[in-house]
């Protein structure tokens, strides 16, 4: 990749995170939230994505950025309020402003017409509440243009009306730590006028008390222009945090005062000389830092802070692949620590060689521990596809005509990295429901005497080595009559069957089921809640809906936290181990010789609490023996399948519940039915992961073929 | 990867041993060789799938070559050995009685298969290479675990 392409990758990921910070900015507004540090991140986030948008020549996106930050100067400044109605022309225009960067990203164009009718509308916003004169002109700071400029310290002032500042500016520390620069604040300042700067290092301790990441230096800038004191400010604002700043009008000021200033310019032009007393520090420095360190006084400590720990919480960038290597690394250590225990276990008889085993303890502690927090380096908070949900509820209310307020919770909480890519799906889809069929029209809801505007709760959580997420509405619940009908009209249940309220809500997830009277655009496009359960089924996740009518439904998805480990029963079948997904299983039992009855020359059922389940042989069914297990023998798996309901699949044995590292079976060999994945146990061997649906499938085709007389030799079944 | 670097005249091939014959592979497609180890059988697969094997951290499926080139299904003992090979993206292990020879031969002296015996062996079968009275058969990796055939086995 060329540097370019480099740095352009980066500015886009910059931008999905700034873009983030934005939306989550705004909606903090929309709550009530009009504090400095709220209005400032926000402003700060456009004003960064114009910026680097202009240093890629996207000139669409930074026309449209910089009527945006226009408004929020206007509202910074306190000129505009951030009323509702603002906020939501806000929250539209940073909609379009992720739209212009995803379009510069994939090199399309994002659609002009709206961008230029929310533009017109911010800019509506802007001039409606700008008094006057009292226009804010950030245009003078076009974008991050940190191209070196001269410091016109002998520009002779042009024109009559001159303003002058006296600006008194001390960078703290953590101005240096952000890796802003000092230099370039008093650059800018240079571009606004004619300034002479005055640096004061008193401050500067001696060589051994000083703290090379320390801020020791103040400036003192008298600026003569045209500028207004919004511009000098402007200049600020990257760093405003994290200076004393302190700007007057300097008309007032005596002339013995310039005089001052000019003489003290000598030690300090514009700072770009270190002073004397900070020489050696900085020569101390500059052979300590790795070789291209600047020789300027106030570089040096901003460099010397890049690259040493800062005591914040501190976020780096990895290649996901290298991620994943090392999670395979530390999974074949698991493996390997596991295998070393048992050989040590069988080498030496119990009591024999405890210092070993002591050792071996330990062993297993640090790789349970290195798994842990390999793991956890992938786990990422559901924040990410979260954030994406206002935007969705934003433009899915207003094409439906319903008002909507979307209530997250939970957002923090953390799943792995392959589970929150896969969880944005099925969660869209959710909300879209919700509002789409969940929430009523505002006219109904007022006259079911609800407020008009709806509310979806979207939240996550964990609950028992499990991720939960919830999508609930306030609405009208699941219409059970007309969900039944519809269920009967589509032939998926019989005319008179009798069928509970909760088996009424679920007929929903039925494949083809979709009640909106209307096709909509939103949702019912034929696919709908089942195309939900399965791609929650896929992740190894369930789906549920509880409902009450005219107060809302309430959709509870839970998911596993990881899809790179699971959590198994480890079986045997004959001489074959076999891991049993603990997720499917309800639960085991000893079938007792009564409970188990014939049906059909060759099938079982087992009787459980008065209900017959169908008893399948996995042996049999996954062809490792052609003798049935005695079920009184055996132990009974009672397992959840997708096809069959509940069935009872008979093992030999229980050995123990595991936590096992999927392997893919795909990626050397091919899919197998039956089988979902590979696992590798700790005497080193391959096991087999079992598919229960695959299985029950797989059974049926088999006992259709044992009907015949001639039995067909099952190990070579084909598929 | 399977096929014989034609560009340079001259290949490398491993020679191994199944029952009485000589076969042999490009030494390109021979990632490691290794001791049998018990393999765990996959159901629903064809009869010349032995199972899959762990190789370090993989899962590697071993196909039992005797079987596949319809000489029988071999008895894996501790004697057999694995050649893991690298198929394309895939890797798998062929079951073998023992590995003979490193061998070098031009290409020339590769000979077409005679068009004599069961399809079941000719199909695997490249090429015949005669060497120090020795005939030495050159199997075509592409074909052992083609999709298609194990489908309709």
């Amino acid at each position: 990749m060329d540097p370019m392409e480099a740095i352009r990758v980066t500015f886009f990921q910059e931008c999905e995170e700034l873009l983030a910070q934005l939306e989550e900015g705004l909606l903090a507004m929309e709550q009530g939230e009009h504090d400095a540090e709220t209005i400032n991140s926000v402003f700060r986030a456009v004003h960064s994505i114009k910026g680097g948008g202009g240093a890629f020549g996207l000139d669409p996106l930074v026309r449209f950025a910089h009527v945006f930050e226009n408004l929020l100067d206007q509202i910074r400044g306190g000129v505009t309020e951030a009323g509702h109605e603002v906020i939501a022309a806000l929250l539209r225009a940073s909609d379009m402003l992720a739209d212009h960067v995803s379009a510069a990203r994939d090199g399309g164009t994002a659609d002009e017409a709206r961008s230029d009718a929310i533009a017109a509308a911010l800019v509506a916003l802007t001039e409606g509440e700008a008094h006057g004169g009292d226009e804010a002109a950030p245009a003078e700071f076009e974008g991050l243009s940190f191209t070196p400029m001269t410091v016109a310290l002998d520009d002779e002032p042009a024109g009559a009306a001159q303003a002058a500042w006296i600006i008194r500016f001390k960078p703290h520390a953590s101005l240096y730590n952000k890796a802003n620069d000092a230099v370039l604040v008093l650059r800018e300042l240079g571009s606004l006028g004619r300034i002479e700067v005055e640096v004061d290092a008193e401050a500067v301790p001696l060589l051994d008390a000083m703290d090379p990441e320390g801020a020791y230096l103040d400036w003192t800038v008298r600026l003569t222009g045209e500028a207004d004191e919004a511009a000098v400010r402007e200049v600020f604002s990257f760093v405003d945090e994290d200076c004393d700043l302190d700007i007057a009008a300097a008309d007032a000021a005596p002339d013995a005062a310039i005089d001052l200033l000019s003489s003290l310019l000598a030690i300090g032009t514009a700072g770009a000389e270190a002073p004397p007393l900070l020489a050696p520090a900085i020569e101390d420095i500059i052979a300590a830092a790795p070789a291209g360190a600047p020789g300027k006084a106030e570089t040096a400590p901003a460099k010397a802070a890049e690259s040493a720990a800062l005591p914040a919480p501190q976020t780096i960038r990895v290649d996901l692949e290298r991620v994943d290597r090392l999670i395979n690394l530390v999974g074949e250590l698991v493996i390997n620590q596991a295998m070393l225990a048992q050989r040590v276990m069988e080498s030496s008889g119990a009591g024999q060689a405890s210092d070993v085993n002591l050792a071996l303890a330990d062993l297993e502690h640090l790789t349970r521990g290195i798994q842990d927090s390999v793991m956890a380096i992938r786990a990422q908070p559901v924040k990410s596809v979260f954030q994406r949900m206002p935007r969705l509820v934003r433009e899915v209310g207003e094409a439906v005509g319903k008002r909507v307020r979307l209530v997250t919770e939970g957002e923090n909480t953390e799943v792995d990295k392959t589970v929150v890519e896969r969880l944005s799906e099925p969660i869209t889809h959710m909300i879209r429901n919700a509002i789409d069929h969940g929430l009523e029209s505002p006219a109904d809801r007022e006259a079911a005497g609800k407020p008009a505007e709806g509310s979806v709760r979207l939240t996550a959580g964990h609950r028992s080595g499990r991720i939960v997420i919830e999508v609930s509405d306030d609405g009208k619940g699941v219409d059970r009559a007309r969900v039944k009908a519809k269920a009967i009209e589509k032939g998926l249940i019989a005319a008179d069957a009798v069928l509970t309220d909760e088996e009424i809500d679920n007929l929903i997830f039925l494949p083809g089921f979709s009640t909106a009277a209307a096709i909509s655009d939103i949702s019912g496009r034929g696919v709908g809640m089942d195309v939900v359960k399965k791609s929650v089924q896929a992740l190894g996740g369930r789906i549920s809906i509880s409902s009450q009518p005219g107060q809302g439904s309430r959709f509870t998805m839970s998911l596993p936290l990881t899809l790179a480990v699971l959590d198994g029963m480890v079986v045997s079948v004959g001489d074959q181990t076999l891991v049993a997904p603990l997720t499917a299983i309800v639960e085991s039992l000893k079938p007792r010789p009564e409970e188990v009855r014939p049906l059909g020359p060759d099938n079982f059922v087992l009787q459980i609490r008065d209900v017959y389940v169908p008893l399948i042989d996995i042996g049999q069914a996954m062809g490792f023996s052609r003798t049935r297990v005695d079920p009184t023998e055996g132990v009974a798996l009672l397992v959840e399948s997708e096809g069959a309901g509940r069935v009872a699949l008979m093992v030999d044995n229980i050995q123990g519940q595991r936590q096992v590292v999927i392997k893919s079976l795909e990626a050397n060999y091919r899919p197998t039915e039956g089988v979902a994945a590979a696992t590798i146990l700790g005497d080193g061997r391959v096991a087999l992961i079992l598919d229960i649906d695959g299985v029950v499938t797989a059974n049926r085709r088999v006992a259709n073929r044992r009907d015949p007389p001639a039995r067909e030799p099952l190990a070579r079944t084909g598929t | 990867m399977s096929e014989i670097a034609f560009g340079s005249d001259k290949s490398e091939l491993i020679s191994f041993r199944i029952g009485e014959q000589e076969f042999c592979v490009d030494i390109m497609a021979v990632r490691e060789i290794r001791g049998w180890t018990p393999a765990t059988p996959v159901p629903h697969s064809p009869t010349y799938v032995r199972g899959v094997i762990n190789l370090r951290g993989a899962v590697l499926p071993v196909i039992d070559l005797a079987a596949r080139l319809g000489l029988g299904v071999a008895e894996a003992t501790a004697r057999h050995v694995i050649i893991v090979v690298q198929i394309g993206r895939r890797q798998m292990g062929l079951l073998v009685d023992a590995v003979c020879d490193i061998l070098s031969t031009a290409d020339h002296a590769v000979q077409k298969t005679p068009d004599v015996a069961s399809d079941s062996t000719t199909q695997f079968v490249r090429g015949l290479i005669a060497m120090e009275g020795r005939m030495i058969s050159l199997i075509d990796l592409a074909c052992v675990l083609d999709e298609r055939e194990a489908e309709a086995a």
